[in-house]
């Protein structure tokens, strides 16, 4: 529906007769799509809970799974928000200034939402003194955000990472969980631009 | 099947040699040729799965898979040159092999049985190409108990594991020992823990032992958090089940039932193989209950990380493993009185538990024959930086760092001079040249203030500044301090402010006494390993590089050219082409110059951003410092030194 009303709209929009009606139309345009997004985020949450419910059934008899549970809401929510953080600790029993505290406490867990690709740069020794810090700034540079920020369009967030282990690559990039080896800072301009012409092309995709 | 005994173990083996015994240099005529891949994480990330896919596609096209086997492997630990391929019979070694290389070797290796010579090791110094892993001086100058099975087996077969011997060392002790036998076995062999604090194994075991509070448990730190360091990674990814088994050992000496692997969540290959090893021991009886017909029953769980470093030190990896926040709490109790849910608690880490099947198998007079009279057996070092062969080396305690470094390790890559290795990550200290030549054990390490650590070893050269690498380190122990204790939360934020100002050319001569007298107190007054041992590379830095923190504080200057506040970029007027690529790339508008004129950097105007230097093509910037700095021209000793001429001198 919204598809046919776009077209109209198109058309009728090179046509300067019709001002009115266009911006008209633009409104319920944006309502439409308003309500069908909200629907949308309203159906996922919900499996996204049911989803957390079973986890927190699956885990909760044995004592001491916390982590092993935020872990797992962490993979479904993307990042714990304080709904969430407050939904476990309710179904858990633990207080929830327990379950922020365990949160904040550990570093891969995230309060905030994350974009769509996480380019996360080792800062572990080898890498750091392979020119980790170089990279780290061009990204800066080039994707005007600062570090542990997510661009407007969420598409990519820019973190630091502890050592992954893989030194004999350094310096490490981690582009989700893909690890790129050897990075040299003229090469990020070129990672940066396969990622968003990736993103484009799945747009094109729907 | 469910092993009950010896014999069960025996069948397992007798099925499974074969194939081990090819690996292992015997031509015994099995008519088969195995391919082995190595799928630790440097060597996956680049590719490594793609060729075994392609492998078997290739083998699958040419009708081969009747006489040829792709099998996964652990690290070889040549983690730099990789993805490594091994081809048996004949131990021929290919490294860097790229996913388009593969067509090449099947045609050439299997089809016309001739050697793709381009992918041969190539020895830099040496010049000439070898076949066979046992050539290449990397692996021949090492000593490998702990990675014996790392490259050999297939790390997700369980039978492989029993083929090398493994589960006989369980089954000896279950079936004929007594806990205080095999305790005493360990404590004579003189084996220290690998975690870092070098405390005596079999001393920790009998603590454990003779608690009468029950039930108790064992736990294996498996949370290697220091940067630089992947020998407990390469362990567990290699060789699962040598863990699994010294566990299942441990847990018989002390009357434990249950255990714990706390295993970092940035490790997933490593997690991913736990997870098989666990459920392939179980399916086989060897955890579970009533192992080998006895009434010991034993049962290991994995526990996760989180990405906090302080949970390697064991009261808060403790609270980890409880879902609490991990944050230590003081000592005593140790937790081999009160540990787990106030239960006596064994906790050793990964490579200690590596050594214990090798020595009940060979006997504690055997392992007592490597390393040093305080330190025995081998440790595993994880080889990073500036450095030709990076990777994962196994040498006797005792070897000095000129071996490790400039022999095994190939010397300083680029050309340039040795200056420095950091062993023990950040709670470790920096070792400067004139101490190459030092047999390395615990005690030496200490002395000359550093640590063993988990065995991380980091190759610095003179490309890098020491007060820039005291101030990443002291950034990363501010950044992981828990908060709990005063002295390391608020302290090393001091000492990181000072470090910080040093570098950005704000110092006062002041600042290093403070930095001294500020380190000493944290290192007296923190709570845990992390507070205490933080300040130590600072206190090492200052120690044998005091004259790079004068030339920051004094001369306003960084004799590396690392640190961005102190440098000077100009163009070299001889290589500079005036293209105005630079001038373009300059954020700030520094730089000034026209085509086919001379090019110059307003230093009033520069942030030293070092665009500039990424766009040269000719790289005709320079970062000169503010002023020449009075450096040591001795400091430091050419990289190459490790030829095969200057060997038998090592």
């Amino acid at each position: 529906m919204i598809c046919g009303l776009r077209q109209k709209k198109r058309r009728e929009s090179s046509d300067k007769g019709y001002v009115n009606k266009e911006v008209d139309e633009d409104r319920i345009i944006a309502g439409i799509e308003k309500l069908e997004a909200w629907e949308e985020i309203d159906n996922e949450q919900e499996r996204n809970y049911k989803n957390l419910d079973r986890v927190i059934e699956q885990y909760s008899k044995k004592p001491g799974q916390l982590i092993r549970i935020l872990h797992k809401a962490q993979d479904i929510f993307g990042y714990l928000s304080e709904e969430v953080q407050g939904y476990i600790a309710e179904k858990t029993g633990i207080p929830v200034s327990e379950v922020n505290g365990v949160v904040t406490f550990y570093s891969l867990f995230s309060t905030r939402p994350k974009g769509k690709y996480i380019f996360r740069i080792c800062m572990g020794t080898a890498c750091y003194i392979k020119g980790a810090q170089g990279i780290m700034n061009t990204f800066k540079e080039h994707l005007k955000i600062d570090e542990g920020e997510t661009t407007r369009d969420k598409l990519f967030t820019l973190k630091t990472a502890r050592c992954v282990g893989a030194c004999g690559l350094a310096p490490v990039l981690l582009v989700n969980e893909e690890v790129h080896g050897e990075t040299e800072a003229k090469d990020i301009v070129r990672i940066i631009q396969k990622y968003r012409k990736g993103e484009k092309i799945e747009n094109t995709k729907h | 099947m469910k092993i009950q005994n010896i014999e069960d173990l025996l069948a397992v083996k007798e099925k499974h040699y074969p194939v081990i015994k090819q690996r292992l240099g015997h031509r015994n005529g099995l008519g088969l040729t195995q391919i082995m891949v190595c799928s630790g994480t440097a060597c996956t990330s680049s590719e490594s799965q793609v060729i075994r896919e392609k492998l078997e596609q290739e083998l699958d096209r040419r009708g081969l898979k009747e006489n040829v086997r792709v099998f996964k492997t652990g690290c070889f630990g040549f983690c730099q040159r990789g993805p490594i391929v091994m081809v048996h019979p004949g131990e021929i070694f290919y490294y860097q092999v790229k996913p388009e290389d593969i067509k090449e070797l099947v045609e050439t290796h299997l089809v016309k049985g001739q050697l793709v010579e381009r992918l041969l090791f190539q020895d830099e110094n040496a010049g000439k190409r070898t076949t066979g892993i046992d050539d290449i001086h990397f692996f021949k100058a090492q000593k490998r108990i702990v990675l014996r099975n790392c490259g050999v087996i297939n790390p997700e077969e369980i039978g492989e594991y029993i083929a090398r011997d493994g589960y006989f060392a369980l089954a000896n002790v279950i079936l004929n020992k007594q806990p205080d036998e095999v305790i005493d076995i360990i404590s004579k062999s003189g084996l220290r823990g690998r975690g870092g604090a070098g405390f005596p194994t079999g001393k920790k075991w009998e603590i454990t032992a003779a608690q009468k509070d029950t039930p108790k448990y064992v736990v294996c730190n498996a949370d290697e958090g220091d940067p630089g360091a992947f020998m407990d990674r390469s362990i567990l990814e290699g060789d699962p089940h040598s863990v699994l088994e010294a566990m299942a050992i441990a847990a018989y000496c002390i009357g434990a039932n249950q255990g714990y692997i706390y295993v970092r969540a940035e490790y997933p290959v490593a997690v991913e193989r736990l997870e098989i090893a666990i459920e392939q021991a179980r399916k086989a009886g060897l955890l579970g209950k009533g192992l080998f017909g006895s009434a010991f029953d034993f049962n290991i769980e994995l526990c996760f990380g989180a990405g906090a470093f302080v949970c390697g030190e064991e009261t808060a990896l403790l609270q980890s493993i409880m879902g609490q926040r991990g944050e230590p709490r003081p000592r005593p109790p140790y937790p081999a009185e009160e540990g787990l849910w106030g239960k006596p608690t064994l906790i050793n880490n990964v490579e200690t538990y590596a050594n214990i099947p090798v020595i009940l198998r060979e006997g504690w007079e055997w392992y007592q024959g490597y390393g040093t009279a305080t330190s025995k057996g081998t440790k595993v070092f994880s080889l990073t930086g500036k450095i030709r062969n990076t990777g994962l080396i196994e040498v006797p305690m005792g070897t000095s760092l000129r071996t490790i470094i400039f022999d095994i390790g190939g010397g300083i890559t680029g050309g340039r001079r040795f200056k420095a290795v950091q062993t023990g990550g950040p709670s470790g200290g920096c070792i400067p040249e004139q101490f190459l030549d030092l047999p390395i054990d615990y005690e030496n390490l200490k002395e000359i203030g550093s640590i063993m650590g988990s065995g991380g070893m980091i190759v610095m050269s003179e490309d890098n500044c020491m007060v820039d690498l005291a101030r990443f380190y002291l950034e990363f122990a501010q950044d992981e301090s828990c908060g709990r204790c005063t002295p390391c939360r608020i302290g090393t934020k001091r000492l990181l402010e000072i470090l910080k100002r040093i570098t950005e050319g704000q110092g006062k001569m002041e600042d290093l006494r403070i930095l001294e007298e500020l380190s000493f107190d944290i290192r007296d007054a923190s709570l845990c390993g992390l507070g205490q041992t933080a300040p130590n590379p600072v206190l090492s830095t200052l120690r044998y590089f005091r004259g790079e923190y004068i030339a920051h504080v004094r001369d306003k200057t960084c004799p590396a050219g690392v640190c961005k506040a102190l440098l000077n970029l100009r163009i070299d007027e001889e290589k500079c082409m005036a293209c105005g690529l630079c001038a373009r790339a300059c954020p700030a508008g520094a730089i000034t110059g026209a085509p086919r004129q001379q090019y110059r950097i307003d230093p009033e105007k520069c942030i030293r951003c070092s665009a500039c230097i990424a766009r040269c093509p000719k790289n005709a910037i320079l970062k000169g410092n503010g002023r020449e700095a009075a450096i040591d021209g001795n400091a430091g000793i050419f990289a190459g030194s490790g030829g095969p001429e200057d060997r038998a001198t090592l």
